[in-house]
């Protein structure tokens, strides 16, 4: 076979998936083909490169040249431009949202140079169905290293050395779980890998799943050898069928290469691992109910202790970890625990993958070092707030986190810093907020998903969210009375206090945080009907600026009700009792003369 | 897989195949591209660079491409980029010429001059 001279990686992650990447890479094969270069340059499909708000998008080596937003015409103007003839493609390039300056080559990005890439280290840049690419990658070496010159305790000491901590939630010692595993009674234990990512807007499990799952595999092994177990489960949410067959077909591959099943590495040591798809309820992300669930239960939650450790998956020892905290293990292995120690803060080693979503300009998966500035991670990597808006705040660790504000902007992001302004790692959702986002709206929104994702066992949580919701419901729609937010805060404690599980102990954190940086703003909506941020519709008043208005007619032409009137030529006005709030005005205005409040 | 050592012999085999997604620091050799190069049969040039480089085993070369250069005349042309060195340009390249610049420039570190048609001595 001759080698290829190029090799072009287009992204298959789901992001790119759904702007149709698949309709760009067939292209892409097709032109090659016909212009005769199938042979030379050689297309490989990869997991998520973490650009989604740019798909589909390509990097192209050994130049490294990044190409964004194609389309199949755009993808045959490269293969006769660039690779037959050698010329860049510049208006395919990515434009730095502040320079405005066009940057060629990925590496020079600055949503790529300020990542350190561990747990991601291999999607974007390997084609995940291809066992070769990750083997080549140093993959299956540190299972090798384990099997072969480690003791099942110095395994663990290596963990516990590195302060590894859980990236799924509440940042656990990664260690200490494999030694309470290895520790308890019982001859038959388990490794099961949590992968019902849930919380709305955080994508990192499901990008390594798709991009890298022997990385998963391969970290489920080494802790299956140095547990004691030759069973293993991925928990994976149905929601996730790309992540579920790549994993699937990593599996095979795994088992064909004899890199799982009987005596791996001709040692007594065997493993295999499972599939368990879960069916969509956000509390099966809880690790008791993942349990249960396992076993082919209701997905509900059950006190602790005792803890999965001592007493898991079918009553068994079970040590239980996500998928991103597996994704750390192999290389923690491979370059040992003191490199790893090099990385992050006093108390929170390595790095953090974060889903940047909402208001920003680079939409995507980050992952950087603990303790990286919030700063940082929204404006140089995340490359800012769309349109010159202004931020406002951020909410990390989802339904169960709280917000960061503007004064916040430059903490150092790890576990404790978080903890300490009042929200939470978990698992690395970062929804950026700019300024016309209401904060009340947002409690409501993540008070809704909480209400909605109740598994009903315990009444504080099922009716507790319900109630939450009702009064914010009615506070955004102008209907909030004096002593609204004192029963919020009583409902917020009882459901924290009177909860079985992580859901309901965390779900009124959304609002208690808003209430605390944002306290303001809810009061405008109770006492003085009044949006601050201009976006709960009910509280919106149209009005006409007669110094713009030049009465041209547009928008009494629009309007759905009949309620702006007023002479030609003349500054027109609109009957707030007849308007219905529904925007049409102010969007036809040619002279910008249409405000809301 | 039984042993540790069938596993090195796979990777190793397979780090062959994504070798040119990692970026060296190594020796740069950039074809001239533009309609000119390939009327010229730069196309076939550059298959020979990449097929010798991959018989002698050369991992840290990188071979690209670029447009035009505007020496028309004297396509193929072939710039050999190494850190430290001057810039080297040969010109009316073969694939035969190519071949042999591999291993007299590259590999022993002898240009080949009389195919050179300019030297660049800022060195990059």
């Amino acid at each position: 076979m001759a080698e290829y001279r190029t090799h072009v990686l287009v992204c298959a992650g789901a992001g790119c998936v759904s702007s149709n990447c698949k309709a760009v890479e067939a292209a892409l094969q097709d032109e090659l083909e016909q212009v005769g270069l199938a042979e030379e340059v050689k297309v490989v499909e990869t997991g998520c490169i973490g650009t989604c708000d740019l798909g589909p998008v390509m990097v192209v080596y050994p130049e490294g040249v990044f190409y964004q937003k194609l389309t199949p015409d755009d993808a045959r103007e490269i293969v006769n431009e660039h690779f037959l003839k050698g010329r860049i493609v510049r208006r395919l390039l990515y434009k730095a949202p502040q320079s405005e300056e066009l940057v060629e080559r990925a590496e020079d990005m600055d949503f790529f140079r300020r990542q350190y890439r561990i747990a991601l280290r291999n999607t974007g840049v390997i084609n995940p169905e291809v066992i070769e690419e990750y083997i080549a990658r140093d993959g299956y070496a540190a299972l090798g290293k384990v099997l072969s010159e480690m003791s099942q305790e110095q395994v663990i000491d290596e963990i516990k050395k590195s302060c590894l901590r859980g990236r799924g939630g509440a940042g656990f010692p990664t260690g200490l779980k494999w030694e309470f595993t290895y520790k308890a009674p019982g001859e038959e234990k388990y490794v099961v890998c949590n992968a019902d990512e849930g919380d709305p807007g955080a994508f990192m499990d499901r990008s390594i799943l798709e991009g890298d799952p022997h990385t998963l595999i391969e970290a489920m092994a080494i802790a299956g050898y140095a547990v004691g177990a030759r069973q293993g489960f991925v928990y994976v949410r149905a929601e996730y069928p790309l992540a579920v067959e790549r994993l699937s077909m990593a599996l095979e591959q795994a088992r064909s290469y004899g890199l799982l099943g009987e005596n791996i590495f001709g040692t007594d040591f065997s493993f295999d691992i499972g599939i368990r798809v879960g069916a969509g309820a956000f509390v099966c992300g809880e690790e008791t109910a993942l349990l249960t669930s396992i076993e082919g239960k209701r997905g509900e939650p059950r006190p602790r202790p005792p803890f999965p450790a001592v007493k898991g998956v079918f009553g068994k020892p079970t040590l239980l970890s996500n998928v991103e905290t597996y994704a750390n293990i192999c290389p923690i292995i491979l370059h040992g625990a003191d490199w790893f120690l090099g990385i992050g803060t006093e108390k929170s080693k390595g790095t953090k993958v974060f889903a940047i979503a909402g208001d920003i300009n680079n939409t995507g998966l980050v992952e950087v070092p603990m303790g990286t500035t919030l700063r940082e991670i929204v404006f140089e990597i995340g490359g800012g707030i769309p349109h010159g808006k202004r931020f406002k705040a951020a909410q990390t660790g989802g339904p169960s986190g709280g917000c960061l504000t503007t004064e916040h902007l430059d903490i150092h992001v790890d576990y404790e810093s978080l903890k300490q302004v009042g929200s939470m790692m978990g698992s690395g959702g970062l929804i950026v907020m700019d300024e016309d986002t209401c904060m009340v709206d947002i409690a409501r929104f993540f008070l809704d998903f909480t209400r909605d994702e109740s598994c009903g066992k315990c009444t504080p949580c099922r009716i507790g969210t319900t109630r939450m919701l009702e009064i914010l419901t009615r506070i955004t729609e102008g209907k909030g009375e004096e002593g609204d937010i004192e029963k919020l805060e009583a409902l917020a404690h009882a459901i924290k206090a009177g909860s079985l599980c992580g859901l309901g102990q965390s779900a009124p954190n959304p609002v208690l945080s808003t209430l605390h940086y944002f306290r303001d703003e809810y009061e405008a909506h109770i006492r003085e009907k009044r949006c601050p941020a201009g976006h709960c519709i009910a509280l919106l008043k149209f009005v006409v600026d007669p110094e713009l208005c030049r009465g041209c007619g547009l928008c009494t032409k629009v309007c759905p009700v009949g309620a702006i009137s007023g002479k030609r030529r003349e500054p027109h006005q609109i009957d707030t009792d007849l308007c219905t709030k529904c925007g049409a005005c102010q969007e036809k205005c040619p002279f910008d003369a249409i405000s809301r409040h | 897989m039984k042993s540790l050592d069938e596993l090195k012999k796979l990777r190793e085999k397979a780090q062959e195949t994504i070798r040119l997604r990692e970026q060296t620091e190594g020796t740069k050799i950039i074809v001239g591209m533009g309609t000119c190069g390939i009327a010229a049969g730069a196309r076939e040039v550059m298959l020979a660079l990449v097929d010798e480089l991959q018989k002698k085993n050369l991992a840290d070369v990188v071979v690209t491409q670029t447009g035009c250069a505007g020496l028309c005349e004297k396509e193929p042309l072939v710039e050999v980029v190494r850190p430290g060195q001057p810039k080297i340009t040969y010109g009316y390249m073969t694939p035969e010429k190519a071949r042999q610049m591999i291993t007299s420039h590259i590999v022993n570190g002898q240009v080949i001059g009389e195919y050179v048609i300019a030297r660049e001595d800022t060195v990059s």
